[in-house]
């Protein structure tokens, strides 16, 4: 991948918008549902993604010409694990009530391919800065994509964004269930093909 | 041995908090693999294996070394470096089963191999030690727990691929073509496991 051509900014958008980790690549989804059922929650893992995507791209490239690659996954693994129990402790103790919820999927951030990936193809290749605007903008690709199905959610199926009440009258209890959560990301995913398909004339296969 | 308990805890894992249906957990690889009946088989015998595995190992990891006073009288609380021994664990445990699986049945390799190989960043691999350790289930528990979310996950694929292999003569509209409709129908399935939720009051 030849990112050393783009700008700066270019590698932000990038990860907000063309490779977007949720709509476009489909990976990383587990969290993308299990914490949206409301918006707070759903921006407290978004940001967390942000910490650690970003830190490990930049620690990543720091280091890059010392890794031996026989040894990269490992290596990658522990930073990430690293980062992860970082903010894991940060927000066990300055985020209770909302650690109570999301804690385990904080957690399981070790496990996001999209973080592995993006370490293996471009924090491992590229100089510093690079690594930190783009681990930046896949970062916040990621947050976006929560804040977009955790307003879906919260909306219809609470009637509410960040416990304040907006409409009031029977909201659509299931999109706060399980249930719901994969209905949202289906849909929205049809919503950005279609969108894809029409303006951009693409293809629109996102994933398999 | 309190059977009942284990009995309930195999039946909460697989069916009233099924891992992928109510905790959302291990959906990469269960929309990857769910495609085609003969994968969803495959992988669902390997991760069962390697997830009963796995909760021994990091049970007797996390209790005789990582809690306080576990080795000797005195000796630290590292209980906050979980996650990375944990990682530590299941990426050492599959690395070794697939060399040695290479050697020793390579028949079977050449069939289940390649899914050990995705297990590893599998989000259910690494949130059942955690819950287990969370929670602070016995031995003969924790692996009562692995193996209830192993068959939990080898229900959801089952289910997953035979709609699947369906769906492949369906007239999909464009949009949903691929992952947004295997969503939806993720969605549905979801909505009937919802029907689990009162099996066993606890």
């Amino acid at each position: 991948m030849a990112h050393t051509h783009k700008s700066n900014l270019e590698l932000i958008k990038n990860g907000m918008f063309s490779e977007n980790t949720i709509f476009r690549m489909a990976i990383s989804l587990c969290p993308s549902i299990a914490v949206t059922n409301s918006l707070k929650n759903g921006m407290a893992l978004g940001i967390a993604v942000v910490f650690v995507q970003t830190m490990v791209n930049v620690t990543i490239s720091a280091i890059r010409k010392f890794i031996h690659p026989k040894i990269r996954i490992p290596i990658f693994m522990l930073i990430i694990a690293g980062y992860v129990t970082i903010i894991d402790m940060v927000m066990s103790t300055y985020f209770r009530a909302i650690y109570a919820q999301i804690g385990l999927y904080i957690q399981i951030i070790v496990a996001f391919a999209s973080i592995f990936a993006r370490a293996e193809v471009f924090a491992s290749k590229n100089k510093v800065i690079p690594s930190f605007m783009d681990g930046f903008g896949m970062g916040v690709g990621f947050l976006l994509a929560m804040i977009v199905i955790s307003f879906f959610r919260e909306f219809l199926g609470k009637g509410e964004l960040f416990g304040i009440t907006i409409v009031a009258g029977k909201p659509l209890l299931i999109m706060i269930l399980p249930a719901g959560g994969f209905l949202a990301v289906g849909l929205l995913m049809a919503f950005f093909n279609w969108i894809d398909m029409r303006f951009y004339g693409g293809k629109g296969a996102s994933g398999v | 041995m309190d059977f009942n308990k284990l009995f309930e805890l195999i039946i909460a894992a697989s069916l009233i908090n099924n891992f992928v249906f109510t905790r959302f957990l291990g959906l990469c690889i269960f929309f990857g693999v769910s495609k085609k009946m003969e994968t969803a088989i495959g992988m669902s015998i390997t991760f069962t294996s390697v997830m009963v595995i796995s909760a021994a190992l990091s049970w007797v990891v996390f209790t005789q070394v990582m809690m306080e006073n576990a080795l000797y009288a005195g000796s630290p609380d590292l209980t906050f470096l979980k996650i990375i021994i944990f990682i530590g664990i299941v990426a050492a445990f599959v690395q070794s089963a697939d060399t040695i699986m290479k050697k020793v049945s390579p028949t079977m390799y050449y069939k289940l191999g390649v899914y050990l190989a995705l297990i590893t960043t599998n989000c259910i691999i690494l949130a059942v030690p955690l819950i287990n350790a969370g929670e602070g289930y016995t031995f003969i528990e924790s692996m009562a727990f692995g193996l209830g979310s192993g068959l939990g996950f080898a229900l959801a694929l089952i289910i997953m691929a035979s709609i699947r292999e369906k769906l492949e003569l369906a007239d999909v509209p464009r949009p949903f073509r691929g992952l947004p409709i295997s969503f939806v129908v993720a969605g549905l399935i979801a909505l009937a496991f919802t029907g689990f939720s009162g099996l066993i009051t606890l």
